[in-house]
C-alpha cells in the first residue's frame, strides 16, 4: 500500500511539473498572438495617450518573464486573473462554464463508456462473426465522419422530428432532467465520435490475450466462453482499457469546441473560441491550463487504476 | 487385470490449418486407457503428443479440427456430444495440467479461487468446502504453507510449487483422468523429482488414470505403466513400459533410446594462457549482488559447462564476459589482458572475439531478414568483407553448418527448423571468427535427436576452428557428452570447478552431488531407490 502511495506522490509530482511546463509553453503561445490588446479594447479612434495610460494599468509595458510571473503566482493562489474584455473575475466566467463542459462530458462518458466496454468484450467473445464485422464497421463509420457532421445528421434526424431540442439553453430554472433531455443530442454525437476508439481497443487487449495458456486452462476447466472472458481475460486486459478511457475521457472534456458551437451549449471550449476572438489573453491561458490540468489529472487516475489493477506490482513477492 | 476401460480412441484424424489448407497432425492413432491406468505418451516436438491429449478432453486447440475417428469417455461420444455437454466433463471428470504452470495460471487471481472454480462452477462442493479440500491437497502435494499458500498471486510462488498447485487444482473435482502435458520440462532437476513424486503419489492415491505427455524417456520410465511412442503424427509402437525399455522393437524407438550416445573424445588437460580468465568477478543487478566472487578459465579448443539450477548466476557469468554488466568486482582477462568492464569501451577487435549463441533461436533472428543477411551482418561489420568475397564467406558458413548455400542463403528464419534455425545461429557466431563462444542452453529447445545434431556440430567446428566454448546448461545430459571441465554454480558463487570426468566420477560438494543424482535415468526403479536413498517416502 505504501509503495502505491509513493508512486501516487512521485505521479503528482511529476504531473505539476508537467503543468509548470505547460503554463510556460501557453504563455509563450499566447505572447505570439497578433494583435494590441489596449487597441483592440479602445478601438480605432483612441488617442496614443489612452491607449499608453491602459497599457500601463493592465501591465502590458512590463518585460515577459515579470508577467508571467505575476501570472504564475495569481494563478497558484486561485486567482486567475480578470477577463481584459468583459472586465469580470475569470473563476467567475470559467466557473458555470466549467460545470456545463463536466455535466456534458460525464453524460457523454455515461453513454460510450459502458457502451464501448461491452461491445468491445462481446466483438471479442464473437470475434469474426457478423455482430463483430457490423459493431466494428458502424463504430468505425462514426468515428470517420466530422464531429459536426455528425452533430448536424443528428439534428436533421431527431431535432428537426421535434424529438430533442437542437440548442441548448440553460437557466437558472433547468432541472436535471431538463438538463438530460437538452444536452441528450451533442452527448448522443460525443458518444458516437469516441465509441469506436474505446471499443476497438477493449476488443484488441481481450483477444490479445486470448491465445495466452492461462486462458486454454480457463476453458479446459470446462469454463463457458462468456466466464473465461469476463474473468479470466478482462481483469488481464484493464491496463490498456483503462488508459484509452482516460484519454477519451479528457478528450470529452478538451476537445468538445465543435459540438458545443453547433449545439450552441454554454461551455468551456465556446469560451475559449470567443476569447481568442477577443484577443482575451488572460481568458485563453486560464482555459488552456485547464484543459492541461484535465489531461494531466486523468492521466494521472489512469495509471494509479492500472496499477491497482495488476497483482503483480500490487502484492510484491 | 481386467479393468475397465476409460478412454478409447479409434482411428482419430487432426488436421491444422496453414493458410488456406488443412493438413494432419495426427493420422489415425488408437489409444486405450483403463481406469486408474498411467499412459506414458512419447515422441519429438511435432509429433501429435500435445493435439492428442487435448482431444482426449475432445478439445481442438484454435486452428486444429478432430476430422475422423470416435473418442469414447467412460460410453460419451465426445464428438457427438454437444459442447455444453463436453464442457461438463472438463474440469469435473478430465482435467489437464499443463506444461508451464507460471502461464498457465490467470496472473490476475489467487491460487485458491482459481483452484475453486471448478468444483464451484460445476456444483461439485461450495466454495467454503473447495477451499478447505484445497489445502487438503496443498499438502498431499507437500506444498510449504498449504494454509496460507493458496492465498497468494502466482507470481509471488516458485515454478516448482506452481507445477504442484496446478496438479492439486487438476485434482479439485477428483476427476477420472488427468492428462499431463510436459509437467516437469520447465523446471530444475532437482526441483523436478519433487513433483514427480507428489505428482505420481497422488494419482495413485485417487486411482486417477492419466495420460503423460513427454518427451524425456527417462521421466516416462517412472510415472508411466504403459508407453506409447508418436512420430509424426502416427503411432510407432506400444508396450509396457519395462518391455518398452528392454526390447524396443521398432528402429525409430531405438534411436530415441540411444540418442545419448555422443561423446566428445576426452581431451588432455590444457596448458598456456587461458583464452578467457574470469577473476573474482562479484557482480548484480540493484542492489544485489547475483553473481560473488566467481573464477574460472576458459582454454583453446575446450569446452567449460557452467551448471546449476535457474537463478544460480549462469546467463550473469555470460553477461559478465561480453561487457553486458560491467562488475563491480574483479576482472575478466583475455588471452591474459584485462578487457575493459563495459562493452562500450571495448574495441572493434576485443567485441569480435566473443561471440553469443543463444538458447530461443526463433526469437534470437531477426525474421524480416534474410539468412544473406542474418550471417553476412557480421563478417561485413567485425572483417570488412563486401562484394564478392562477402558472399563466398557467407556459402562458406552455411556449408560449415551443413546447409546447402544455394537452397538456403535467401530465405527467411520462418522457413527454417528449429534445428536449422539454431544453426544459422551458429554461424552467425562463427561470421565474426571469433575464439569464444559462448552457448546459452543452446539445446533445451530442441528434440534430443536434433540436439545431438547441433552438439556434433559444434564438437567438429571447435576442432577444426580452435575455438573456446563456454557452455551454459541445466541439462547434464549435455555436460556428460560435450564438456572438457565444469563449473556448478548455486546462487552466484562456485560450488565446484574441476574436469568433467573427475567430477563426475567423485562429487566432493553435497549440492554437486544432489545436482547429479537428480537427473532421471532410464530405469523405472531409479525414483524409488532415489527417494529411499534420501529417506523420504517413495
Amino acid at each position: 500500500m505504501n509503495a502505491i502511495l509513493a508512486m501516487i506522490g512521485r505521479r503528482l509530482l511529476m504531473g505539476l511539473l508537467t503543468l509548470f511546463v505547460i503554463s510556460v509553453v501557453i504563455f509563450g503561445a499566447t505572447e505570439l498572438l497578433p494583435g494590441d490588446l489596449a487597441r483592440e479594447l479602445l478601438g480605432q479612434s483612441a488617442t496614443e495617450e489612452t491607449l499608453a495610460a491602459l497599457r500601463e494599468q493592465l501591465g502590458l509595458n512590463d518585460p515577459a518573464p515579470v508577467r508571467y510571473w505575476n501570472w504564475l503566482t495569481g494563478v497558484l493562489q486561485g486567482d486567475l486573473g480578470v477577463s481584459m474584455a468583459t472586465k469580470k473575475p475569470i473563476s467567475e466566467l470559467v466557473g458555470t462554464r466549467l460545470e456545463n463542459t463536466m455535466f456534458l462530458a460525464l453524460y457523454a462518458a455515461a453513454m460510450s463508456v459502458p457502451l464501448s466496454l461491452m461491445l468491445g468484450v462481446l466483438a471479442a467473445l464473437w470475434r469474426n462473426s457478423i455482430f463483430d464485422r457490423a459493431s466494428n464497421s458502424l463504430a468505425l463509420t462514426a468515428i470517420s465522419f466530422p464531429e459536426f457532421f455528425v452533430a448536424y445528421i443528428l439534428i436533421l434526424w431527431l431535432s428537426q422530428s421535434g424529438f430533442f431540442p437542437s440548442m441548448v439553453r440553460i437557466t437558472p430554472a433547468t432541472t436535471f432532467g431538463d438538463m438530460l433531455y437538452m444536452c441528450f443530442l451533442p452527448a448522443l454525437t460525443l458518444t458516437l465520435v469516441v465509441t469506436a476508439h474505446m471499443m476497438r481497443m477493449t476488443r484488441a487487449a481481450i483477444i490479445n490475450l486470448l491465445a495466452s495458456p492461462y486462458i486454454e486452462m480457463a476453458r479446459l476447466k470446462g469454463m463457458a466462453p462468456l466466464r473465461v472472458v469476463l474473468r479470466h481475460a478482462v481483469p488481464n486486459a484493464l491496463a490498456p482499457i483503462i488508459n484509452v478511457v482516460a484519454l477519451n475521457l479528457a478528450y470529452l472534456i478538451t476537445g468538445v469546441v465543435v459540438v458545443e458551437v453547433v449545439f450552441v451549449y454554454p461551455g468551456l471550449g465556446q469560451l475559449m473560441v470567443d476569447a481568442v476572438t477577443n484577443r482575451d489573453v488572460p481568458v485563453v491561458q486560464a482555459i488552456a491550463l485547464i484543459f492541461a490540468a484535465a489531461y494531466v489529472l486523468l492521466n494521472l487516475i489512469a495509471d494509479v487504476l492500472s496499477t491497482i489493477s495488476n497483482p503483480r506490482l500490487m502484492h510484491q513477492r | 487385470m481386467e479393468k475397465k476401460v476409460l478412454l478409447a480412441i479409434k482411428g482419430l484424424q487432426i488436421e491444422g490449418r496453414s493458410g488456406d489448407a488443412w493438413h494432419p497432425i495426427v493420422k489415425g492413432v488408437d489409444l486405450t486407457l483403463h481406469k486408474g491406468e498411467v499412459l506414458g505418451l512419447i515422441g519429438e516436438s511435432g509429433a501429435g503428443k500435445s493435439t492428442l491429449g487435448l482431444a482426449a478432453m475432445g478439445f481442438a486447440r484454435d486452428g486444429c479440427r478432430i476430422s475422423g475417428g470416435t473418442i469414447d469417455f467412460d460410453g460419451i461420444d465426445l464428438r457427438a456430444a454437444s459442447e455444453a455437454e463436453r464442457r461438463s466433463l472438463r474440469g469435473k471428470r478430465i482435467a489437464y495440467v499443463a506444461q508451464s504452470a507460471a502461464a498457465s495460471f490467470n496472473p490476475a487471481h489467487r491460487l485458491v479461487d482459481q483452484y475453486c472454480e471448478a468444483p464451484v462452477v460445476h456444483r461439485v462442493m461450495a466454495r467454503e468446502k473447495a477451499e478447505a479440500d484445497a489445502v487438503e491437497l496443498y499438502r498431499r502435494m507437500r506444498l510449504p504453507n498449504p494454509e496460507e499458500i493458496g492465498f497468494r498471486y502466482p507470481h509471488q510462488v516458485s515454478g516448482g510449487q506452481l507445477q504442484r498447485a496446478m496438479t492439486a487444482m487438476a485434482m479439485a473435482c477428483r476427476p477420472e483422468l488427468i492428462i499431463f502435458d510436459e509437467p516437469t520440462t520447465a523446471l530444475d532437476v532437482t526441483t523436478q523429482i519433487e513433483v514427480l513424486a507428489a505428482i505420481r503419489d497422488i494419482v495413485r492415491q485417487f486411482g486417477t488414470a492419466a495420460i503423460y505427455i513427454t518427451h524425456d524417456l527417462a521421466v516416462v520410465a517412472q510415472m508411466a505403466d504403459r508407453i506409447k511412442v508418436l512420430l509424426r503424427g502416427s503411432e510407432v509402437e506400444e508396450a509396457d513400459t519395462r518391455k518398452m525399455l528392454a526390447e524396443p522393437r521398432e528402429d525409430y524407438t531405438k534411436s530415441l533410446w540411444a540418442v545419448r550416445s555422443f561423446a566428445r573424445p576426452e581431451q588432455p588437460p590444457a596448458t598456456g594462457t587461458p583464452i578467457v580468465s574470469v577473476r573474482n568477478v562479484t557482480a548484480g543487478y540493484g542492489a544485489i549482488n547475483v553473481l560473488t566472487d566467481v573464477s574460472f578459465d576458459i582454454h583453446a579448443r575446450r569446452t567449460v559447462a557452467v551448471v546449476g539450477e535457474s537463478g544460480s548466476g549462469k546467463s550473469t557469468t555470460a553477461r559478465v564476459i561480453t561487457g553486458l554488466l560491467p562488475p563491480r568486482k574483479g576482472e575478466v582477462l583475455f588471452n591474459g589482458k584485462p578487457l575493459p568492464p563495459g562493452f562500450s569501451a571495448r574495441s572493434r577487435g576485443e567485441l569480435r572475439q566473443c561471440q553469443m549463441i543463444y538458447q530461443m533461436a526463433d526469437t534470437a533472428l531477426n525474421p524480416k531478414l534474410r539468412l544473406r543477411e542474418l550471417i553476412g551482418r557480421p563478417a561485413e561489420m567485425y572483417l570488412g568483407l563486401k562484394g564478392k568475397a562477402l558472399d563466398d564467406r557467407i556459402r562458406d558458413l552455411l556449408s560449415l553448418i551443413e546447409l546447402e548455400p544455394d537452397k538456403f542463403i535467401d530465405r527467411l528464419p520462418g522457413e527454417l527448423s528449429g534445428g536449422q534455425k539454431q544453426r544459422i545461429g551458429i554461424a552467425r557466431a562463427l561470421a565474426a571468427e571469433p575464439q569464444l563462444i559462448i552457448c546459452d542452453e543452446v539445446t533445451s529447445a530442441l528434440d534430443q535427436i536434433v540436439q545431438e545434431g547441433i552438439l556434433k556440430l559444434l564438437s567438429r567446428l571447435q576442432d577444426e576452428l580452435n575455438l573456446a566454448y563456454m557452455f551454459i546448461t541445466h541439462d547434464l545430459a549435455t555436460v556428460r557428452s560435450i564438456a572438457d571441465e565444469v563449473v556448478v554454480m548455486q546462487q552466484g558463487v562456485v560450488v565446484e570447478r574441476g574436469p568433467k570426468a573427475v567430477l563426475f566420477a567423485a562429487p566432493k560438494e553435497e549440492y554437486t552431488n544432489l545436482l547429479l543424482s537428480s537427473v532421471p535415468e532410464m530405469d523405472p526403479d531409479w525414483l524409488n531407490r532415489l527417494l529411499a536413498a534420501r529417506g523420504e517416502p517413495a
